[in-house]
């Protein structure tokens, strides 16, 4: 911005609106549902992983799965390397099982607690029969279980398999020993690591042969507790020529203190299948100082195991006290094609350290890297990314764009990307930019009747175009307006 | 100046306005009275206020009044954000117009017409509406419809950006129009095409104020009176002449007749 300093912005007689005020808009989902839960004592050994595994009845491969795991992360190190800071995280101070208090898994719906339903009404994702959203199958997950899958049966008519992680570990064990852990492996990182010891539930996708869901697929990821860490596992299996769209929506309530949340997301395309997976992470960022707010330090992969296969990242961060996160694609079979698409928002005292890496391994292999990173005010919103080029990935190409964008003098925006090449035969484009919406850009849209507020989420969004026109239709408008709501009292 | 004239409304009273940017006081008591009807030409060196005055009149927050006054329609516009005057009917046509990357030129043109036409109790154009609305206007400042789906004046040339400029004006037919610098930057055709626009939504019932340094856009648009502008001060007014004779003998000749040296014009601008 120019000479202008936020004080004397407020101080003259026409600036409506500071943009400090425009990013501190109230959290409209951080409202506690007041329900029994099912909890274990805190603290993380080996007979808590052994008791997660029992209450969920597990076949012993999964068990014994959690107990290499839960081995090799008391061998590992928390990662130092990004760019946030936080005070060291108790792994003895959290509950690593909570449950609503209700049967196993209900049949229907109507044996669903009115309450849990209530609450996905009010975050806007009814699972009941009359109200379900058109031609998007749901999956409720709420504290890391799985409450809810609808469509279920419509979608069982193609053979596609839509279920909760547990649901498939009893129905379909044959496909989870094959495809869990087989992207990110359990020694992967330190996060990884904790996941895979101890993680409750999520959701499980399989497209079979030649099948291209019919409809849009969607988990809601809503945390409850305010003691208990968050590990889900997705996993999505898309066979030969399968192809899927699958969309991820996340809220918290407010708590003054900070929850972990360690997912992990595994994606396999087999030859010529297709998986586009998209998110739209709205957690709890913790109030304008910095107090509570989700550790989202999440470990997404996706493996283009055949040749010819696709697999898209789009995700729109806004939420999350701290992100750490890194979406990324292994392009093992020849001609596969990688993208990211990412917006991360980051505000008050938020911090984000985002980004992809992209490993290509087959011939011919291709990849797509557009971040956009908005800061405002006193955040830091960090893009890291790796684009990896073996030995064998002739005629590989990756392009990279990273656009920055500040927003008041206080925050901070960094970008690290990575290139390792070992092909010389391959093609490596990275474009960079940072900009800052400045005060003459908004005085010059004021002074054409259009509202301060507005002038601000119009330059945001327009800035995010590439990325949104990547999301499907209805989730780019609700990203449109969520950017819009995160930004509000944010300028000036 | 003639009877009729004096007696239409006035639509813009700046009285006796300081200012001051960064603790510097720029505007050191100005007064002007524009009316209906009338076309009027502030003039000056670089840095002799001019631009300032025509952003306090907008209400560019980074310029703050120290006293005096500005009303417009009879209001006085201080508590008025810059949307709030440009709804009302003030319209700022900018010497550099800023790229807007990512804001689609069209979008904005619409969204800018909406609210003026919202302000004045008109209905809002939707997409096609609006289109209509836009093409003969378009063909008002010669503008190619392939700017619309550009980028808010993002690798416009300087000539694209003033008729831009002129575009927006004619879509919000403001009451008051002032246009800092618009001849700057152009070639022959574009001041032509531009000087066509503004004596064309000139009317009985609006009025212009032509911020300039040079005659040459005088030649093209006639005002009925000359401001000339040095150090925050109006040191001179008169009609089309004294445009003339500025072009003749220079901008010392003004200083020298408000008896103020340059030299001491300089210190006391620094």
């Amino acid at each position: 911005m120019t000479a202008t300093t936020p004080s004397n912005a407020v101080d003259a007689p026409v600036a409506s609106t500071s943009v400090g005020d425009l990013v501190s808009q109230p959290y409209r989902y951080g409202f506690v549902t007041d329900i029994e839960t099912d909890k274990i004592a805190k603290g993380l050994s080996e007979d808590v992983v052994r008791l997660i595994s029992a209450k969920k009845n597990e076949p012993q491969f999964l068990l014994d799965f959690r107990l290499r795991a839960f081995r090799q992360w008391q061998r590992m190190e928390e990662p130092d390397w990004a760019a946030v800071g936080y005070p060291p995280i108790d792994y003895q101070d959290i509950v690593y099982y909570a449950a609503p208090k209700q049967q196993e898994k209900k049949a229907s719906l109507d044996e669903v607690d009115p309450k849990l339903l209530e609450t996905f009404d009010k975050l806007g994702i009814p699972l009941s029969e009359q109200k379900r959203l058109s031609n998007v199958a749901v999956d409720a997950v709420f504290d890391s279980v799985s409450i809810a899958t609808t469509y279920k049966e419509k979608l069982a008519e193609h053979g596609v398999i839509f279920c909760s992680f547990s649901e498939a570990v009893e129905e379909h064990p044959e496909l989870i020993e094959r495809y869990l852990g087989s992207v990110v492996p359990i020694a992967d990182n330190y996060f990884a690591a904790l996941n895979s010891a101890v993680f409750s539930d999520g959701s499980f996708v399989f497209i079979p042969k030649g099948v291209t869901c019919p409809m849009d697929l969607s988990t809601y990821f809503r945390i409850n507790s305010g003691d208990t860490g968050q590990f889900e596992r997705t996993l999505i299996v898309a066979e030969e020529g399968a192809s899927v769209s699958y969309l991820e929506g996340c809220t918290a309530p407010m708590f003054d203190t900070n929850q972990l949340h360690a997912a992990v997301v595994e994606l396999v395309a087999l030859d010529d299948a297709s998986i586009k997976y998209s998110t739209v992470q709205n957690w709890y960022a913790g109030d304008e100082n910095g107090k509570g707010g989700i550790y989202n330090f999440v470990t997404k992969r996706g493996l283009c195991k055949g040749p010819r296969s696709h697999i898209s990242w789009t995700q729109v961060e806004t939420g999350s006290s701290i992100t750490w996160k890194y979406p990324s694609c292994v392009l093992a079979g020849a001609d596969s094609v990688g993208e990211f698409y990412s917006v991360a928002l980051t505000n008050n005292c938020q911090q984000a350290d985002t980004g992809t890496k992209m490993v290509h391994v087959g011939e011919r292999t291709r990849s797509t890297i557009v971040s956009k990173g908005i800061s405002a005010g006193r955040s830091s919103n960090s893009y890291r990314g790796l684009v990896q080029l073996g030995p064998k990935a002739k005629g590989a190409r990756n392009y990279s764009q990273c656009d920055s964008m500040l927003i008041g003098d206080q925050a901070a925006a960094n970008t690290y990307p990575y290139i390792r090449s070992q092909q010389p035969q391959s093609a490596v484009e990275h474009e960079a930019s940072t900009c800052r919406i400045s005060e003459d850009q908004l005085f010059y849209l004021q002074s054409r009747g259009i509202a301060f507020e507005e002038a601000v989420s119009m330059m945001v969004s327009g800035f995010c175009r590439d990325v949104f026109n990547q999301l499907p239709l209805e989730f780019a408008a609700e990203a449109d307006k969520l950017l819009a709501l995160k930004l509000e009292g944010s300028v000036g | 100046m003639t009877e009729s004239v004096s007696a239409s409304p006035a639509l813009l009273e700046v009285q006796d306005l300081r200012a001051s940017v960064a603790d510097q006081e720029i505007l050191c008591g100005v007064s002007l009275t524009v009316r209906a009807g009338e076309i009027h030409a502030v003039m000056g060196r670089n840095g002799s206020g001019k631009s300032t005055l025509s952003k306090l009149i907008a209400g560019h927050p980074s310029y703050t009044v120290t006293s005096g006054s500005i009303r417009f329609n009879g209001v006085d516009v201080e508590e008025m954000s810059p949307e709030e005057r440009s709804r009302a009917g003030l319209f700022l046509g900018f010497q550099y117009p800023v790229e807007i990357p990512g804001v689609s030129n069209l979008e904005f043109l619409r969204v800018s017409t909406n609210a003026r036409r919202q302000a004045q109790g008109l209905e809002e154009l939707d997409t096609f509406s609006f289109e209509d609305h836009l093409q003969q206007r378009l063909e008002l400042v010669q503008m190619d419809p392939s700017f619309l789906e550009r980028s808010l004046n993002e690798g416009f040339s300087g000539g694209e950006k003033k008729r831009n400029e002129i575009l927006q004006m004619a879509l919000l037919e403001p009451v008051v129009a002032i246009l800092d610098e618009t001849d700057s930057g152009l070639d022959i055709d574009a001041l032509r095409i531009v000087a066509e626009g503004v004596n064309h939504l000139a009317g009985p019932s609006n009025a212009t104020l032509l911020i300039t340094h040079y005659q040459r856009l005088l030649d093209a648009i006639t005002p009925q009176f000359v401001h000339v502008m040095a150090h925050g001060r109006i040191l001179r007014t008169g009609g089309p002449e004294l445009a003339h004779e500025l072009e003749r003998r220079g901008y010392d000749w003004v200083d020298e007749a408000a008896g103020i040296s340059s030299r001491q014009s300089a210190e006391v601008g620094a």
